[in-house]
Order: C-alpha cells, then structure tokens, then sequence
C-alpha cells in the first residue's frame, strides 16, 4: 500500500465516521433523555436526505404531508389527553406545534419544489420537515409509554422502524438518489483532494458536538435534560416537565439525523433503506461510549468509520461483518469492567 | 397428571387438523410456518421474558441449524436424521461462544449487542463460498421415515408440531424445578438470587444456549422443509420478528410463543393478501402496517395476548399443597461448636474517598441475638454486604467458624450457613410465595436442568417444596402460600424474606430491618419467632430502627455512627450510653 491510498482510506474513513458520530450523539442524547434505543434514527436519515434529494429535483417528497399528518395525531391525542382540563394556551399551544407548524412547511416545501430553490432552501424546508416528524413521533408513540421498561421501549422503537421505512419505500420509490452538494468549491493539498462537501461535512459535526456540549453544560433546558436522563422521578419532583425533555431530544435526534443524510447525499447514493445501516453504525460508536459519554462516542465513530473504509479496501466482501463484529470485543471489554452493581428492573 | 390435561387436549386437536375433510392444504402451510416460529419463539420466552435477556440475534441461530444440515445432507449425503443432533450442536456451540460474550453485559447494551452479532453473522452467511453466498444451498433432501418421505407440508407437519409440543413440554417442566426457579429469578437482578447459591452467569447461559438449541431446531426442520436454504430469512428484520411474535403472544408465557407465532403469521398472510387489493398500492405496506400495529399493542396490552386470554378464563389451575411431611436432610453441627459463630475484625469499606465501613469489629456468639443499631448511613447494611459477600472489604478480615471468608462470593458465603434478608425487599414479584421461598432451598437440591425437563427430578422437588412450605408456616403465611408475592403487603412481604432465609437451613440468620412495615401484633409475633429460632440453636444478627423492639430482643447491641462502631453492650447499657445518645439525639443531653 502506498502513501496515497492509506491517506485516502483515512480520509474516507473520517468523512464517514463524522456522520457516525452525529448519529451516534443523536442517539446518546435520546437514550439518556428518554431511554428509548432510537432503532428510527435511519430513518430520519433517509427521510432527510432523500427529501432534500426530492425538493433539489423540483419534486414534492412525500414526508411534508406525513409531518401534516402524524401533527394531527399528536394533536388528538394532546387534545384527548387534556379532556378534562380544557386550558386555552396549552390548546393554542399544540394547535401551533403540531398544526400550523407542519402546514406551513407543507406550504413551503410546495411553493419551493416548483420553484427550484437553491441548496440551501432545500436543506432548511427538508430538516423542518423531519424535525416535525421526529417531535410528532415522540408524542403519538413514545410519550404513553414513557413509564415502561427499556424492552418495551425498545420494541415500540422497532415497530417505529418498520413503518416508517415501509413509509420511505412509498414516498421515495425503490430507485436511490442523489442530491447537490453544498460547498461546490474544492482544494488538494498534496496528493489529496479536499472537496468542498467533506470539508462541510467536518465542519458541521464539530458544530454540533461543540453546540451539544454547551447546549448541556450552560443552558438550563440543557440542564433540565441532565436532570431527567439521571432520574426522572426527581426532576418530576423538581418541575422539569419530562415530557419537555423528551420533546427536545427527539427534535434534537431527528434535526440530527436529517442532517447527516443531507450531508452524505451528495457523496453516495441513498436508497429507502440505506438509513438502517448507516444509523447501526451509529449505534456501535454509541454503544462503544457505553451510550452516556459524548466524546467517547465521537471517537468510537472515527474509528468506526476509518475500520469500514480500510476493511471495504482490502476484503470489500467482508465490510459488513468486519464493522459489526468490531462490536464483540468492545462488549467483552465492556463485560470485563462491567460494575457489579444492582439494576432496579421493570 | 391433572395439569397435563389442557396440554394433551391441545396435542389431540393438532394432529386432527389435516384430518379435518375441507382443510385447503394452503392452511397447512401457514400451520407449519407457525410451528417453525412458535419453536423460536419458545427460546425467547424463557430467554427474555422469563430470564430478562432480550435477543434481537436469534435469526442467526436459525441459521445455524439450517445450514448446517443443508451443507452436510444436501452436500455430503449425510442422512438428516444424523444431521439433526449436529444442527443442534453446532447452535448450541455458538450460543455457548457469543453467550460467553453477551450473557454478561446489562440491560440495553445486551439487545444491542445481539443486533450487532446477529448483522455480522447474516452477513457471514451471505458472503461464505462455501454456503452458497447469497443464493445459498438448494437441493436439500426431504425428511424420510422407512419409505416414506415427508415431501408436502402436509406429512413435515407432523414432525413440526410435534417438535414444538415437545418443546413446550420440556420447557415448562424446566420452568417448574429447581433451576426454573433461578431462571425466573434473573430478571429481577442477581442479588438476592446469588445469596442462595445460584450462579447467575451461569444460569443465563443456560437459558441463552436452551433458546439457541430451539432456534437451531427450528432452523433443521426449516431446511427440510423449504428444501433450499439462502441467508434472507436469519437477517436483522427476522431476529426482530421472533422477539415481535414472543411479545405479541405474551414474553413470559411458555403458550404466549405458539400464540404470538399463530398470531404474527395469519396476520402476515392476510396483510400481504389483501393490502394491496385494499390500497391500490406498491411497496412494503404490511411492513407499514404492522409496524403501527405492533406500536398500538404495546400500547394497549404490553404483556402481551396471552396473560389476557387466560386471565379470562372462567376456571383457575388448582394449585397443590406440598406434602411437609417429606424432610430435607439437617445441617450437619458439630456438638462442639465453638462459640465465637461470626468474627468481624478491623472491616473496613471504602467507595472512593468515603469510608462507609470503618475498622469495625465485633462477633457473634452461637445462640445469640446481636443487633447491630446506628442513625442513617451508618455503614449497616454495608456492614451486612461485606459479611455476605456482596461487596468485597478493602481490608480486614470477616470468619466463620474461625474460617477466614476472605473475598468469597456470596454463593459460598451461603454455604457456609449464613443466610440474609434485604432492607429493600428482592423477592419475585410474579412468582407464589412458595416458589419465592423454595429459591432459599436452591443449594439443598441437586437436580440439574437436563434432569427437570424430563421430570426426573420429582423426588428432590418434593423436598425442596415441603421444606418451603414447612418454613411459610413456621412464619405464619401459611394462608398466604400460593398467592402472588407481588400481592403481599410490604410486611408480609419482608416475612416471606425471612421464611426464604430459614430455607438455607442457617446457622446465623442475618436480618436487614426486618420489623419495618411490620404492626404491633406482627412484631410481637417475629420477636416469638426469632426467640424461638435462637432456643433452637440459631444466633441472629438484626439490623433494626425500632428500638423498643431491639431492646426487648437483642442479647448484646453493637452500635455504629459515621461507619465506626461507638458502642458495644447490653440493651441496659446502650440505653445509657452518652456517646450513643449524642449521635441519636445529636447534643451532649
């Protein structure tokens, strides 16, 4: 192997693992807030990028009217659960939320697919409509069972997955896309190229890891998020609204994700389905962080990324398991150092 | 043989289906499908809702079984009735090295550790010469008895279900025995488990492998009867169906398996039949749909179909009196026991820069009530874990007997004749009092799992329930024996602790607030009991809040403050102690 290629491997492999890392924040974050194992982060992936994909191409992706429709979901069920108490804000409150909200992403993203908005409009409309997504999401599926056991929350977060991926394949067709790059411009340095898309891609992860950690460290919602990850009961009894918390994670979460399929888009071809797997990789960097520390996680994704692109070199037809299997000495490691205290279940 | 009834009423109504003039042979198939995933199901019953480990992999065990018997008959010849031991073999073998790996990890990082595997290993199968890559091994011989050759579904329908009765039937009799017991201990932590001899890691090995071992027959039957195998079906989204079918069914239910499989299948079938007439659509519409339906299920029934079913029933299922007249065999106790039972000297626990426990000592006489007083955060129940075994001392030495106990685990403390009680109760929630009890008995049996699922275990059994039930009465809730533990009040509940204690047959019985949530009469009936345990020759170590009941008890009083003993004496002499009165009261009254 020579020098070109190993630097060029690297360089594949930490524009990959940037992605890794948001994903992997994104569902640390969710896990800790909420203890849901965000299984749907792909999705918000796909979603993302494949709707950027669509609005680029001046077509009008079938998301903005999930997002309408899932907002009336959570607008019944906010209305059926405040039956009792009818409060006029909390209503108008919702109302705004989970109704006028989507509608006039709705509205947007028809008046720009005909009008061939430049990138930059696209990336907007198509993270708004994920991000109503992802805060519909948590109130029709994940807040009534906010009480339950991690499995129970986990196979919900299945259930999610199969939807909405069954959900993608309608809206997005079976045939992958391709969207426009965000920063056409380009330098080498060496015998390297950097493109003007990897550099964004660089730039916005270190963004949003600097961005989360102050987010968490200075601000009080940050704190409030803290608060419930450590103890629900507790911040209850404090007067942090849980379901807040929860809220703002899965905004966060799905912001996230839609980003980081706009980001890749340009780079590789996405299909309905290729979230799944992107968001597992995820997963291991999350896992590895033992899903409470971000930047071990943000590491966990670079070496994850950078493992994938040399094992897709040298023995292509063994990425896949090359990547998951790097997980069983991370768990055995994890085992070895395992605390030996009691977890309280159920 | 009552409560097989329901079990052979069951099997009867199996093998009369195809009998049945009418049947079209399409239900047959979808009957043998639902054989197949009910067998898997199975395993993930007692793995995740019995024992608490949630596996998204078990697709991949399938496969496991399923190529091996493709590769050995459809390539080398081998008959498939020799192939069937090897299939079970080689899943059982794989269960044994990724549940080394797995088995050990908590909570969420185990469902997410079986994703992880269960990926890689589909992929293996995708990728490997020398199972066919992606088109996989066609071309497998059918099952065959003499002449007869099991072509259609309509005659491998017969191995099927009676695989998966017998499996059915092997599982609960596991379930009812003595490791059973341990088994459905794990889901509520190791702890309380582990202080009556049962090794957890090992016990959830063996639910890991048993679940394996059903997969892999389950994969064996499927290569039979597909007769070509290829990686699709032991992906991810398979390994998600089987947990999707035991939770529908009901995780924690032997039965909850056949029916989330019967359940998952026929709705499969008719949402893929009928959807797309429906909705005029392309596209994976039953994924959408059942993925909405598994949410609202959640939803509304999360323990699934089963428990609902059955708590509908009109008739109980009659539970039985164990016989006490059977006896397990005593400790044996040498009449020249010497008097010093228990010996703490110099013990001392530090978590970080925070001494909970510091320099303490002091010993327990046989036939002797101690008990051990001290404000909050005193260091008494770490006190309690350090001469369990629970927590290991930074320094100092704990013996038994005059035998150092060192860093022993719990499992050989017990052993050893010491036995416990938590401050906060660790019983089973959804198992009867006598089950919770028998768990105390668990080191005076011997029967193996192997053993309980063929039922050889009865006699053992039997001892082990009498002693169980002996105990219940001798502390009073003998009315209450076969009702939930879960049902009992926090009082009752701490007595059941107590009956669970006297199980182990102790020498010293080690007692965390047991007067706690208790009422006058029920205190005044435990300090009847526990003078009647030390006339019997036990001694008791107590730690207690309630002082009037302390003092009208206890033998001696050790008093601790900040994780350092500042008394030690009399009932008579603490009461009078400035120094213990300064660390109640707080000022130099």
């Amino acid at each position: 192997m020579n020098t070109t290629i190993l630097l060029f491997l690297l360089q594949d492999g930490i524009t990959n693992g940037a992605i890794y890392a948001l994903l992997g924040l994104a569902l640390v974050l969710v896990f800790a807030v909420t203890r849901v194992i965000l299984i749907p982060q792909g999705e918000f992936v796909t979603y993302g990028a494949l709707t950027y994909a669509s609005l680029a191409a001046g077509r009008m992706p079938g998301t903005a009217k999930l997002a309408v429709v899932m907002g009336l979901i959570a607008f019944a069920f906010d209305l059926y659960a405040m039956r009792k108490t009818l409060h006029v804000p909390k209503i108008a409150r919702t109302f705004g939320l989970n109704m006028v909200f989507p509608v006039i992403v709705l509205l947007a993203s028809l008046w720009a697919a005909d009008q061939r908005m430049p990138a930059g409009v696209s990336l907007v409309l198509s993270l708004l409509i994920v991000a109503s997504i992802g805060l519909s999401l948590y109130r029709i599926v994940f807040q009534p069972l906010a009480h339950t056991s991690v499995l129970v929350l986990l196979i919900a977060s299945v259930g999610v997955h199969l939807a909405l991926q069954g959900l993608g394949l309608l809206f997005f067709g079976a045939e992958g896309q391709r969207g426009p790059t965000l920063l056409t411009a380009s330098a080498t340095l060496g015998s390297l190229r950097f493109t003007g898309q990897g550099m964004a891609v660089y730039g916005i992860t270190i963004a949003f890891i600097v961005g989360l950690w102050l987010f968490f460290g200075l601000t009080l919602y940050g704190k409030a998020l803290r608060a419930t990850a450590v103890n629900r009961l507790g911040a209850r009894l404090v007067g942090i609204r849980t379901t807040l918390s929860g809220q703002i994670a899965f905004l966060l979460a799905s912001t996230i994700g839609a980003l980081s399929g706009i980001l890749i888009v340009p780079i590789t071809t996405l299909y309905y389905d290729t979230g799944f797997l992107i968001g597992l990789k995820g997963f291991i960097a999350a896992i590895i962080g033992g899903l409470i520390s971000y930047p071990l996680t943000a590491v966990a994704a670079l070496v994850v990324g950078i493992v994938e692109a040399f094992s897709s070199f040298y023995a292509s037809n063994f990425k896949e398991v090359i990547v998951f299997t790097l997980l069983i000495p991370v768990l055995l490691l994890r085992s070895l150092a395992a605390p030996a205290v009691e977890e309280e279940k159920d | 043989m009552r409560e097989r009834w329901p079990l052979i009423v069951f099997a009867v109504l199996v093998a009369a289906i195809p009998f049945i003039p009418g049947v079209p042979p399409f239900w047959i198939v979808l009957l043998d499908n639902i054989g197949l995933s009910a067998l898997v199901a199975m395993g993930l019953v007692l793995l995740t809702g019995v024992g608490g480990l949630t596996s998204f992999g078990q697709a991949a065990f399938v496969g496991f079984g399923a190529y091996t018997t493709a590769v050995l008959s459809a390539q080398y010849g081998v008959s498939p009735w020799l192939t069937l031991p090897l299939s079970l073999l080689v899943s059982g073998l794989a269960a044994v090295l990724l549940g080394l790996v797995t088995v050990r990890l908590s909570g969420h990082y185990l469902p997410l550790g079986t994703l992880a595997w269960g990926l890689g290993l589909y992929y293996l199968f995708s990728k490997l010469a020398f199972l066919g890559r992606n088109d996989g091994i066609s071309g497998i011989p059918p099952l065959s008895i003499g002449s007869l050759k099991m072509l259609d579904p309509g005659t491998i329908y017969f191995a099927i279900w009676a695989a998966v009765l017998i499996a059915a039937l092997l599982t609960m009799n596991l379930l009812d025995s003595r490791t059973g017991r341990a088994i459905r201990a794990l889901r509520r932590g190791h702890i309380a488990a582990e202080a009556f001899g049962v090794y957890s890691p090992r016990a959830k090995l063996l639910v890991f492998i048993y679940a394996a071992v059903l997969a892999g027959l389950s994969g064996w039957l499927y290569a039979h009867f597909t007769r070509a195998v290829n990686p699709t079906p032991f992906g991810a989204q398979a390994g998600i169906e089987y947990l999707f079918v035991a939770v529908v069914g009901g995780a924690g239910y032997v039965w909850g398996g056949v029916l989330g499989a019967a359940i998952v299948v026929i709705l499969k079938e008719v949402l893929q039949s009928y959807l797309p007439l429906l909705l005029h659509g392309e596209g994976q519409l039953e994924t959408i749909v059942f993925g909405i339906l598994l949410v609202t299920l959640l939803q509304l029934a999360p323990t699934g179909l089963w428990p609902w079913l059955t708590a509908r029933l009109p008739f109980k299922p009659l539970a039985k009196k164990p016989d006490t007249s059977i006896a397990l065999p005593a400790r044996a106790r040498s009449a020249s026991a010497p008097s010093v039972l228990l010996q703490v000297d110099n013990a001392r626990k530090q978590f970080g820069g925070v001494v909970a426990v510091n320099n303490v000592s002091f010993d327990v006489q046989a036939r002797e009530i101690v008990a051990l007083i001290g404000p909050n955060g005193a260091g008494k129940s770490t006190t309690f874990n350090l001469i369990t075994g629970v927590l290991p001392p930074t320094s100092g030495n704990i013996s038994v007997l005059g035998k150092a106990v060192g860093n022993a685990p719990p499992q050989d403390v017990v052993k050893l004749g010491i036995s416990r009680t938590f401050q906060h109760v660790k019983l089973v929630p959804d198992m009867t009092v006598l089950e919770n009890v028998a768990i105390g008995a668990h080191l005076r049996g011997h029967s193996n799992a192997l053993s309980s699922m063929f039922r050889l275990d009865r006699g053992d059994e039997a001892k082990l329930l009498a002693e169980a039930a002996r105990q219940i009465e001798r502390v009073g809730l003998g009315d209450q024996m076969h009702q939930l533990a879960g049902s009992l009040s926090l009082g009752q509940q701490r007595i059941v602790e107590i009956a669970r204690a006297l199980c182990v047959d102790p020498m010293l019985l080690l007692l965390d607030e047991p007067a706690a949530g208790l009422r006058h009469m029920e205190k005044q009936r435990l300090g009847a009991l526990l003078r009647d345990l030390r006339a019997g020759g036990m001694s008791v170590l107590l730690v207690e809040h309630d002082m009037g009941f302390v003092m009208d008890l206890a033998d001696r009083i050790v008093v601790l403050d900040f994780g350092t003993k500042i008394a030690e004496g009399t009932p008579a002499a603490i009461k009078t102690n400035p120094e213990v009165i300064k660390a109640y009261l707080g000022a130099t009254a």
